[in-house]
């Protein structure tokens, strides 16, 4: 978790070198590969179970990137202090892809930002877990998300501020495959390389589906790694449901230099870990019924 | 009681809105070192320039998206920045949802700047004349919406905007009009002020249309013998349901002028106060559910029945309507 305190290539003036003013909390042991995963299917099963209660919600594109949400929370990816949600030194993240907060809020209760019997109380009304992240609501909400792209464009924002000040901390963004068809995610790419904003790491949950079927049937986004890497980006592709890898991508992107902003593309299944769920986009948005919970969460538990 | 105005209107350069915008933002800026100004391509026409020049480190040119500056200055807000964001009026609308969830919803601290609103934009056209930006904003939870009626003034609302807390939207114009306002002025945000004293009419306008008013007010009393109020609605949101009770208290009758379309926008949003508050005879002057043309500006306001005689017309209508 050590940060560099090499000099950023300054994309505009006034930029000193940066620096987190204050130390980063002690955390808990990285978790290993394999504990990552046992974590990831915890949170799936938790996703699960938080949109059925609701009868209604994201399971799909919760469970495909469960894995990312277990690397980036307990693999020692992401500086953050659950006691201190508002620590000025963390990484900031923010979830463009806002319907799949079920696996976030799982991840985030886990982590000790909120009690996890909370979690049962999703999209209910009163809830701090409202069915897209909402700001005020729970601390770790930088940013309302919900409306695709924006979250992104809000990221790539923050970024520059970050970076104006010299600040070492970094922004993570996750984003939907099917989220880039939103012409502000180009916007938002094509600033954040002018800007050269090293500082930013996007990763896409690169499932294949979207609500309407598959993303090369609704609206085609291949080749997608190639797009990235046009608009200035650093592209890197990794399977998603592979904790080392997942692990090593986020690494590689920490630690990236050359004033480009880094997107790693996580190669995932819809519904990963339930068999009768995986690559089927009718779970994108749609809750499973209790029977069929109770027999996910049986499959899911096996790994877990 | 009416507010002290600039005395010497006549010997007062005319300026537009948006050089009081650019002039708050310097000043803004000078005491305040988090502030941050976003331009779309625009910054010399929406002034953020003269920030620019003085403080380059402050700016960041956000190229041709708006969706993007927009949702680059809620960033900007949760870095602690000050950021101003700003654009022509119809091109600030493309951010629309951007601007509901990114900035009112999450209550970010930003300020939005909207140069070229209204008719006055003149020979750029319909496309370019915004006529329905107020019924965004005043639609949206936690904005703070203000229309300034002359340059001074929008050089304070744009300081009392960047001083206070929450998003804000400035609605300012090109065309250069009349400073009737002086320093001595008082501007506060969501504080209607009287401009003229008078009882058998309150005129409420906001942004160029208070000097309108203030012309219309002159003549009737001049020719009609009719003492108009005339009160400065600078914030449309919070709306100051006060002054406007008040005002329709004394008056009896109320006409609204604004440089929008009437659905929905300024004179809507005192009806709404009237309709549940007071309600007494209004009419509403403004643009009725048409587009804008090409024309000179003031050339504009004529044609579109945005005047002072048709404010002094509209007035001597409603006071026949008293009870």
């Amino acid at each position: 978790m050590q940060k560099s305190a090499a000099a950023d290539a300054a994309a505009i003036p006034g930029i000193a070198s940066p620096s987190r003013n204050s130390a980063i909390p002690a955390q808990a042991r990285p978790a290993d590969a394999a504990a990552i995963s046992k974590i990831a299917n915890q949170l799936r099963i938790s996703s699960i179970r938080m949109t059925t209660a609701a009868n209604s919600g994201h399971p799909g594109g919760s469970l495909s990137s469960a894995d990312a949400f277990a690397t980036l929370y307990f693999g020692g990816v992401l500086a953050h202090d659950p006691a201190n949600p508002s620590w000025e030194g963390r990484d900031r993240f923010i979830l463009s892809n806002g319907h799949i907060c079920p696996v976030w809020y799982s991840a985030l209760g886990k982590a000790g930002y909120f009690p996890e019997s909370e979690l049962a109380t999703f999209r209910q009304l009163g809830s701090r877990l409202q069915g897209h992240p909402q700001k005020g609501t729970l601390p770790s909400i930088e940013v309302s998300t919900g409306s695709l792209g924006q979250g992104f464009c809000v990221a790539a924002g923050l970024a520059l501020g970050l970076k104006m000040d010299g600040k070492a901390s970094k922004v993570f963004v996750s984003l939907g495959d099917g989220e880039v068809e939103e012409g502000c995610v180009w916007e938002a790419a094509m600033a954040s390389s002018h800007y050269k904003l090293e500082n930013l790491i996007a990763f896409v949950d690169r499932n294949g589906l979207q609500q309407n079927g598959p993303t090369e049937k609704v609206m085609g986004i291949e080749p997608l790694a190639d797009k990235w890497r046009a608009f200035g980006w650093n592209a890197i592709e990794a399977d998603g449901h592979d904790a080392r890898q997942i692990l090593g991508a986020f690494n590689r992107a920490k630690t990236a230099a050359g004033g480009r902003p880094t997107v790693i593309i996580f190669k995932t299944v819809m519904g990963k870990g339930v068999p009768f769920m995986e690559n089927d986009h009718q779970w994108h948005g749609k809750a499973l019924p209790k029977e069929k919970a109770e027999e996910a969460v049986r499959i899911l538990e096996k790994g877990a | 009681m009416a507010v002290a105005l600039n005395a010497n209107v006549s010997s007062t350069p005319a300026e537009a809105t948006r050089d009081g915008f650019g002039k708050g933002l310097v000043e803004l800026a000078e005491k305040n070192p988090r502030v941050v100004a976003l331009s779309g391509d625009l910054n010399d026409s929406t002034r953020v320039d003269w920030l620019r020049e003085k403080f380059p480190e402050k700016f960041v040119q956000a190229g041709i998206a708006e969706q993007n500056m927009v949702g680059m200055a809620a960033g900007l807000s949760l870095s602690g920045r000050v950021p101003f964001a700003a654009t022509f009026g119809p091109f600030m609308l493309r951010a629309a949802d951007h601007i509901r969830v990114s900035i009112a919803f999450s209550n970010l601290n930003v300020k939005l700047a909207a140069t070229h609103c209204g008719l006055t934009t003149g020979e750029d056209g319909g496309n370019a004349q915004v006529l329905e930006d107020l019924a965004f904003f005043r639609a949206l939870p936690n904005f703070t919406v203000i229309a300034p009626c002359d340059s001074l003034e929008a050089k304070k609302a744009t300081i009392a905007a960047g001083e206070a807390a929450g998003p804000h939207y400035l609605r300012l114009g090109r065309e250069k009009t009349p400073t009737i306002t002086s320093e001595e002025t008082p501007f506060k945000i969501g504080r209607a002020e009287i401009f003229r004293d008078g009882g058998d009419v309150a005129i409420i306008a906001c942004g160029i249309m208070v000097g309108e008013a203030l012309k219309a007010a002159e003549s009737l009393a001049r020719e009609r013998k009719i003492e108009a109020e005339v009160i400065n609605l600078h914030t449309i949101k919070p709306i100051d349901e006060k002054a406007i009770v008040a005002a329709a208290r004394k008056c009896g009758c109320v006409v609204t002028a604004e440089e929008h379309q009437v659905h929905a926008g300024m004179g809507s949003a005192v009806a709404e106060v009237l309709g549940e508050k007071m309600p007494v005879p209004l009419r509403m002057v403004g643009v009725r559910d048409k587009f804008g043309t090409s024309g000179k500006g003031m050339e504009l306001l004529k044609a579109y029945g945005l005047t002072a005689e048709k404010i002094a017309q509209a007035a001597e209508e409603v006071v026949k309507l008293k009870k």
